[in-house]
C-alpha cells in the first residue's frame, strides 16, 4: 500500500460542532469526526477516492478513518482530522512545559485501508484503555 | 407558544444575544438567528441526555438516587490527596466560582479548558501584555481584521457578520469598508473570504511574524522566503499593515498548538506592539467554548491565576507545564477527578486518558459522553443557558446573562446547585 509522510492538523469544523450537539454516540458526530480531511493532489498519490478509509499513523499511535477530499483546499502534504477522540488517538500528548499537548503540526503518515474498521467511540475509548 | 427574544446562545465565544427562540408546551420548537451550529444546539439539547445520577458497581453504571450519587461524590473527594477538578468552561461563572470553593476545601487542582486551548495565550499575555478591545470598538471602528490560524467560517460562525467583516458600524459601513486578511496553513472557508490569504506552512508561524516584524520595521530580510512565503509578499503584507486606520488580529489554535505555543503568542503580541508605533493595532484570541473567558475571570479573581490553579499546599500555586491538568494526567499524580461540563475523554491525549481511567472518576455533565464511560459517578445537570440562567463572559470579556428557556426534568438541578450541595456535605463531614 503506498504511504505518504505528511503534517497533521486538527481543529474545529461545522460538521463537528454539530455533531457533538447531536450527542458524542450519534452517527452524525462519527460521520463527521472520524474523517481525514486530506488534499485531492494527495488522494491521488496514495491511490483512493473520497470516502475510502485510511490509516494515520504518528509516533504517538495509529487511527483508522474515513479519508475525505478537503473543502479547504489545496494544502498538499497536510492533513486535517476534526478535534475529537480519533485525532486525539495520535496526537502528541507532550505539553513543552506549557499545559498544552501538541494537537497541529504533527508528522504522520497515511495509507489506504480498505479493509480495516473505523471504530466508534465505544470501542475506540475500549481499545485505548486495553493498550494501557 | 411564547417567543423569547434576545436570548444569548450558549455555543462559542461569540455568545451571539440575538437570538429568538420559540417556545411551545415546554419545548423548544423553533430558533432564529443562530448559526447552523446553534440552531443544532438548541434543537437537539435533549438528544443523548442522562436523565438519572448512575454510579459504577462490578465494573457497570447503575441508576441510583440523587443523594447517593452526591454521597458517593464526597466520598472519592473526601478520601484523595491530589484530585483534580477540570471543564468549566461551558457553564456558568456561578457554577465556576463554587468549583474554586471546592478545589480549595479539597486541596485539588482546578484547571479549565484553556489549558488545551488559549491558555498559551494567557502565558504569554502574562509575558508581554496585550493591546485589546471590546467587539464593539471592532464593529465602529475597524478597517483591517487579520484573521491568523483560525477559520471562524467553521468554528465562530457568526463572526465575520456580527463583529468584524460584514457588521455596519458608526464610521464603517460594511464589507467594502474593511480589508479582511488571513493567515493560515490551508485554504479555508474563511480565507476564501479574504482580500488578502497567506499560506504558510505548518510550524511557522514564529518566523514568520519574525519576518514581518523585521518587514514593518524596514529591516532587510535576508531570505527569499520565509515560512514559505516570499519576503516580497511579506513586505506586501507589513504595508497592508501598517496603512490601516484601525487594525485588529483575531488569533486562534493554529498558534497555540503548533510549535512554539505560548511562543507564538510573544510574537504575535510583540508584533501588534510594533505595529502601535505606526497605526492603532489590537488583537484578540478567538475563544472557543460559550464560557471559557468566565472560566479564566473567575479562577483569576478568586485565586489571582487563571487556570491550572494548584491548592495541594493549602493556597493558590500557578505554574502550567507543571500544574496544568494534561501534565498532572501524563505524569500519572491525581488520584481521582472530578470533571464539569466536559469531556476529557474525547479531547485528551491517549496518555491522559488512561490515567484517569485508573482514578476514580465524577463526571456533572447533561450528556452522558465519552467520560462518562469510565465514570465512578454520573449526575446528568441541566443545560446552563437553555434549562438554568447564569452569567457568561463573551470572548471579549463583555459579561452577559444567559437564560433559563425551558424547565429541565424532575430532580435535574444546574451545576452550581450540585457543586453547592456537594461542597456543603463536604464541609458538614469535614466538621
Amino acid at each position: 500500500m503506498p504511504k505518504l509522510k505528511v503534517v497533521l492538523i486538527t481543529g474545529r469544523s461545522i460538521g463537528q460542532g454539530q455533531g457533538k450537539e447531536y450527542g458524542k454516540f450519534s452517527e452524525k458526530y462519527k460521520e463527521n469526526v472520524a474523517v481525514c480531511e486530506i488534499d485531492s493532489s494527495d488522494l491521488t498519490k496514495i491511490g483512493i477516492t473520497s470516502g475510502q478509509h485510511v490509516k494515520v499513523t504518528t509516533y504517538h499511535g495509529s487511527v483508522v478513518v474515513k479519508g475525505v477530499k478537503s473543502t479547504q483546499e489545496p494544502h498538499p502534504g497536510i492533513i486535517f482530522i476534526p478535534c475529537g477522540p480519533w485525532a486525539n488517538a495520535v496526537i502528541c500528548p507532550k505539553t513543552h512545559g506549557t499545559g498544552m499537548p501538541s494537537l497541529k503540526g504533527i508528522p504522520a503518515e497515511i495509507e489506504p485501508a480498505p479493509e480495516e474498521k473505523v471504530l466508534g467511540l465505544r470501542e475506540l475509548v475500549t481499545q485505548t484503555l486495553r493498550e494501557g | 407558544m411564547e417567543v423569547i427574544q434576545n436570548v444569548v446562545c450558549p455555543f462559542c465565544g461569540c455568545c451571539c444575544d440575538d437570538i429568538e427562540v420559540t417556545i411551545d408546551s415546554g419545548k423548544i420548537t423553533g430558533v432564529k438567528n443562530a448559526c447552523a451550529i446553534g440552531m443544532t444546539k438548541f434543537l437537539h439539547y435533549g438528544d443523548e441526555r442522562n436523565s438519572s445520577p448512575m454510579v459504577r458497581k462490578n465494573g457497570e453504571l447503575f441508576k441510583t438516587t440523587f443523594d447517593m450519587a452526591v454521597e458517593k461524590t464526597v466520598e472519592i473527594l473526601t478520601n484523595a490527596k491530589y484530585p483534580i477538578l477540570y471543564g468549566w468552561s461551558s457553564t456558568s461563572c456561578e457554577a465556576q466560582k463554587v468549583g474554586v470553593e471546592l478545589a480549595e476545601e479539597v486541596g485539588g487542582v482546578i484547571d479549565n479548558t484553556s489549558s488545551v486551548c488559549h491558555g498559551p495565550s494567557i502565558e504569554a499575555v502574562q509575558d508581554i501584555g496585550e493591546s485589546t478591545c471590546t467587539f464593539g470598538e471592532v464593529k465602529h471602528r475597524a478597517d483591517l481584521v487579520v484573521y491568523w490560524g483560525c477559520n471562524p467560517v467553521q468554528a465562530h460562525m457568526r463572526h465575520l457578520l456580527r463583529y468584524s467583516a460584514s457588521c455596519v458600524g458608526k464610521f464603517r459601513k460594511g464589507r467594502a469598508d474593511r480589508i479582511i486578511v488571513v493567515v493560515d496553513v490551508r485554504n479555508s472557508s474563511t480565507a476564501k473570504l479574504a482580500d488578502h490569504f497567506i499560506q504558510i506552512e505548518p510550524n511557522q508561524d514564529y518566523e514568520f511574524i519574525s519576518a514581518l516584524r523585521m518587514a514593518i520595521r524596514m529591516e532587510e530580510i535576508e531570505q527569499d522566503s520565509v515560512a514559505g512565503v516570499p519576503v516580497e509578499k511579506i513586505e506586501e503584507l507589513a504595508d497592508i499593515l501598517i496603512g490601516c486606520q484601525f487594525g485588529i488580529i483575531f488569533f486562534g489554535l493554529g498558534l497555540t498548538m503548533s510549535a512554539g505555543k505560548n511562543r507564538n503568542i510573544d510574537a504575535a503580541l510583540s508584533l501588534v506592539r510594533d505595529l502601535n508605533s505606526r497605526t492603532k493595532f489590537l488583537i484578540m484570541p478567538m475563544r472557543g467554548h460559550f464560557n471559557v473567558t468566565g472560566a479564566n475571570k473567575v479562577s483569576a479573581w478568586q485565586t489571582g491565576y487563571p487556570f491550572a490553579v494548584d491548592f495541594s499546599q493549602g493556597y493558590p500555586r500557578y505554574n502550567p507545564g507543571d500544574t496544568s491538568v494534561i501534565d498532572i494526567l501524563n505524569r500519572g499524580e491525581c488520584d481521582a477527578a472530578l470533571i464539569v461540563a466536559s469531556d476529557p475523554v474525547a479531547h485528551f491525549p491517549q496518555q491522559a486518558v488512561k490515567t484517569l481511567a485508573s482514578i476514580p472518576v465524577i463526571v456533572i455533565d447533561p450528556h452522558l459522553n465519552a467520560t462518562s464511560l469510565l465514570a465512578e459517578v454520573v449526575i446528568p445537570s441541566a443545560f446552563v443557558g437553555i434549562e438554568a440562567e447564569g452569567i457568561v463572559y463573551r470572548m471579549d470579556g463583555v459579561p452577559l446573562i444567559l437564560k433559563k428557556l425551558v424547565e429541565p426534568s424532575n430532580g435535574i438541578h444546574s451545576d452550581e446547585a450540585i457543586l453547592r450541595m456537594i461542597l456543603t456535605q463536604i464541609r458538614k463531614r469535614r466538621g
